[in-house]
């Protein structure tokens, strides 16, 4: 393989063009990625083409994106996993800026809805508050997040339902609720477990399929749907909320 | 055009912690950042972070002066050894504080912080999350950002992302505001402020061979450099002895402080071979690791001439996966090896800009009303050479501090709300600049004068340093600024909205500048000391080069000074490991 195709989305409300896509012919070279092959192409082909990227190792979530039909971080996919032929689009369920980036502000105010930080009613101690292995455990993976907005372009239900809250925010949630520190799973259960919360989840389990950190996603919602439910029963007994 | 007492320009983790530091002091806040905050740089951070805790069964006798002395010695003797002093101090006041807003660190078997063995340190004291120390330190500080933006209890703090910083504003020696172009609508926007701290990060991609985010350019240097504010020991780059071939991704050197060892294509531990790494072996300071990897790639026992191996395959899967499971993800992705069954192929890349925009102890630069802290500062804590673990708490610290000097100035300050017409011109002259780059229909393309600078510099002004490099070096600079003056704006759309050919035109016009600075610096400095080392001039000369460079910008060109470093505590000697 010495050349691939990028076929890039292009959409610039602005000028008011129509949606369409681009053909760029781009020399392959070993271990290209398809960011790299995106930036070949704003660098020497098309300076105007729009995208998000920045650590260009999977890490800062910019460069989420659909990748010949799946969602996933450009940096981080081969561009030899995908052969000669690339299509590439914006993600879902956002309007769109310029050609790949899309406006993420309702993704950011869903975020903010799950008091997305440590709540804790506790004295703070002179030192770190103590979390045995254990407990930190039930952290791993999930603190992985980078909100990359992957998990919520997949979703059905963000499709169908505008308010929903969406995958990344339950998982920033359930990320406090697990977390031995934190005091405030009351208050986040009454918001996710409310009209646009985790039981509109049709558990399909796109959000977990294109995670590009293997978060549990799914998993985690099913987590929160029990969760609220035994809330229900115990009449809110907060001791009893931790897993 | 919109007012706000104090911009905080970056939003990684100095940034976010100025901001929130001065909106504990109860005054509005407004963080522009050129990406959204949790995309910064500060998040490729893997290792930890570094304060003297005590927590590992070997760090009991660990203090804060410990890690004092450490630092200096790290520094070969060029930091500041008030503001490292006052650093280490902070560090555990600080690194409880993140974990108590939620941070969520590993954790020893009793429930503490867990802490790692890291370079050029006497105790394990690396603070850490697995390897993804930045990561979870930037989402804690953008959490508690998001907590207080809008809080009954303090006054807001505005966060506006995508919006890249172009120029300052400064009216009669003080600084009263800058310009952004909003990248969403592709317009410029003035905004007008009592103080304005800087928080851009390092410069790195200035070379080819980079570790640094795509967005870690000279831009954040450069802005407040052409107006005024001198840059501090710039020649001063650090080379991570280990970056994943090819990509120059980092591998953390916490894959040898869990116990990784560096081998040759003979299969030795080589680092044994060399005097100045024999005793610390693979967790020698980094300047030393990466010239000996360096230097063995160099007499043709690497492989193919260009890496070593990494090798983490006798820590076993188990503890792999629990202590540095992102490097596992790294390989797999980009080199397409697994480090539980292959060794890591690794050289040594450009990793971190110890010097920067020159502050005083209180992140002051020397125009008033700007501040600077984290990695596009100078205070200096790292000197000649920064010990892994102490980015992250310089960032936290000093950004904590250059917070709280910025909210003391402003509350200081008899007259607010000054200089307004010369942020409007400034305005107009930005925007007036954009029209004529836009316009721009040369023979040279933008990305190539920067690619082959960034070149120049990997090759002329990396690990290993000669007058007659340098002076190339000076010569490829010449010849870009010929080359730049007659590029060509190849964009098929004049709409500046995420237009990055607009962006490569103001990094690159950065670039060439701060190269400039390093070299000149590099030039001048005719000893060898910590990451700077002058084969032509091997040995540290204390005599004549115990001393800050210090550079200027005038129209006429570059001019350097020189002033001298703080010695409170420790008097210079030799460096031995």
């Amino acid at each position: 393989m010495d050349r691939v195709i990028f076929e890039v989305f292009r959409f610039i409300p602005e000028e008011k063009s129509e949606p369409h896509f681009d053909r760029f012919e781009v020399p392959y070279t070993k271990g290209m990625t398809v960011l790299q092959g995106l930036l070949y192409i704003q660098s020497k082909l098309d300076g105007s083409l729009g995208l998000r990227f920045a650590c260009r190792a999977g890490i800062c979530g910019s460069c989420a994106m659909h990748i010949n039909g799946v969602y996933r971080l450009a940096c981080e996919t081969q561009v030899s996993l995908l052969g000669e032929h690339i299509r590439v689009r914006p993600l879902g369920h956002l309007p769109i800026i310029k050609d790949l980036v899309v406006d993420m502000t309702e993704f950011w105010e869903k975020y903010k809805l799950v008091k997305p930080y440590l709540i804790h009613s506790k004295n703070v101690p002179e030192k770190e508050f103590l979390q045995s292995v254990d407990d930190r455990e039930k952290l791993t993976r999930i603190v992985d997040c980078i909100l990359c907005g992957a998990c919520y372009a997949a979703c059905p239900v963000v499709d169908t339902h505008k308010d929903y809250i969406g995958p990344h925010a339950f998982a920033k949630a359930n990320r406090f609720i697990r977390d031995s520190r934190d005091d405030g799973t009351f208050e986040r259960l009454r918001i996710i477990g409310g009209e646009d919360g985790v039981f509109r989840c049709h558990t399909v389990f796109s959000c977990q399929e294109v995670c590009p950190k293997e978060i549990n996603a799914s998993g985690s919602i099913a987590e929160l749907k029990m969760l609220t439910t035994k809330a229900a029963f115990t009449a809110f007994d907060r001791s009893k909320l931790k897993m | 055009m919109r007012y706000f007492p104090v911009i905080v320009v970056g939003g990684g983790l100095a940034g976010l912690r100025a901001a929130l530091e001065v909106n504990m002091h109860n005054i509005p806040v407004c963080v522009l950042s050129r990406v959204h905050p949790v995309r910064s740089h500060s998040l490729a951070a893997q290792g930890g972070i570094n304060g003297a805790l005590g927590n590992h069964v070997r760090g009991s006798n660990d203090s804060v002066e410990k890690h004092a002395f450490d630092t200096v010695k790290g520094s070969d003797y060029l930091g500041d050894q008030d503001a490292i002093i006052r650093m280490c101090n902070d560090a555990p006041l600080r690194i409880y504080e993140m974990e108590h807003w939620g941070c969520p660190f590993s954790r020893t078997s009793e429930g503490k912080i867990a802490q790692r063995p890291f370079g050029g340190a006497g105790f394990p004291r690396t603070a850490y999350a697995e390897d993804k120390t930045g990561h979870v330190l930037l989402h804690t500080l953008y959490e508690q950002v998001v907590r207080f933006e809008h809080s009954s209890e303090r006054a807001d703090i505005t966060v506006l992302d995508e919006m890249l910083v172009t120029s300052l504003a400064v009216d009669d020696g003080r600084c009263t505001g800058v310009i952004a172009l909003n990248l969403k609508t592709g317009n410029f926007e003035a905004f007008q402020s009592d103080a304005v701290i800087f928080a851009t990060g390092g410069s790195g991609r200035v070379y080819s061979n980079s570790t640094n985010a795509l967005i870690s350019t000279a831009l954040g240097a450069y802005i407040p450099f052409k107006d005024g504010a001198p840059l501090k020991d710039m020649e001063f780059i650090q080379f991570h002895p280990t970056t994943l071939i090819g990509t120059n991704i980092l591998m953390t050197e916490g894959c040898r402080g869990e116990g990784g060892f560096l081998v040759n294509n003979k299969g030795e531990r080589f680092l044994a071979n060399y005097e100045d790494s024999k005793k610390a072996m693979e967790v020698a300071p980094r300047d030393i690791v990466a010239r000996n990897i360096q230097r063995e790639i160099d007499a043709g026992r690497g492989f193919e001439n260009s890496y070593v191996h990494l090798d983490i395959r006798h820590l076993g899967e188990k503890k792999i996966n629990e202590r540095l499971p992102g490097i596992r993800d790294l390989c797999i992705k980009f080199a397409n090896i697994d480090p539980v069954t292959d060794p890591i192929p690794v050289q040594p890349g450009q990793h971190y800009t110890m010097g920067g925009i020159d502050t005083d102890i209180n992140g002051a630069s020397d125009i008033k009303g700007l501040f600077a802290a984290g990695e596009c500062a100078c205070v200096s804590v790292h000197g000649a050479n920064r010990l892994g673990g102490n980015s992250l708490l310089e960032t936290i610290v000093y950004g904590a501090i250059a917070g709280k000097s910025c909210a003391e100035y402003v509350s200081s300050l008899a007259q607010t709300k000054t200089g307004a017409e010369k942020v409007e011109a400034k305005l107009r002259d930005e925007e007036r600049r954009a029209r004529e780059i836009v316009a721009k229909d040369g023979d040279y393309l933008i990305c190539d004068v920067r690619d082959e600078l960034a070149q120049t510099m990997a090759q002329k002004v990396g690990l290993f340093r000669k007058e007659d490099q340098l002076r190339s070096a000076l010569e490829d600079i010449e010849r870009a600024k010929d080359k730049f003056k007659k590029v060509k704006f190849n964009a098929k759309s004049k709409s500046l909205s995420y237009n990055y050919e607009f962006i490569n035109y103001l990094e690159t016009e950065a670039s060439i500048c701060v190269s400039e600075v390093i070299v000149k610096g590099a030039l001048e400095r005719k000893e060898s000391r910590g990451s700077h080392f002058r084969l032509d001039f091997p040995k540290r000369d204390d005599a004549n080069f115990l001393k800050h460079t210090v550079a200027r910008y005038s129209k006429e060109g570059i001019t350097l000074s020189y002033k001298p470093v703080k010695i409170v505590k420790w008097e210079p000697k030799e460096r031995k490991y």
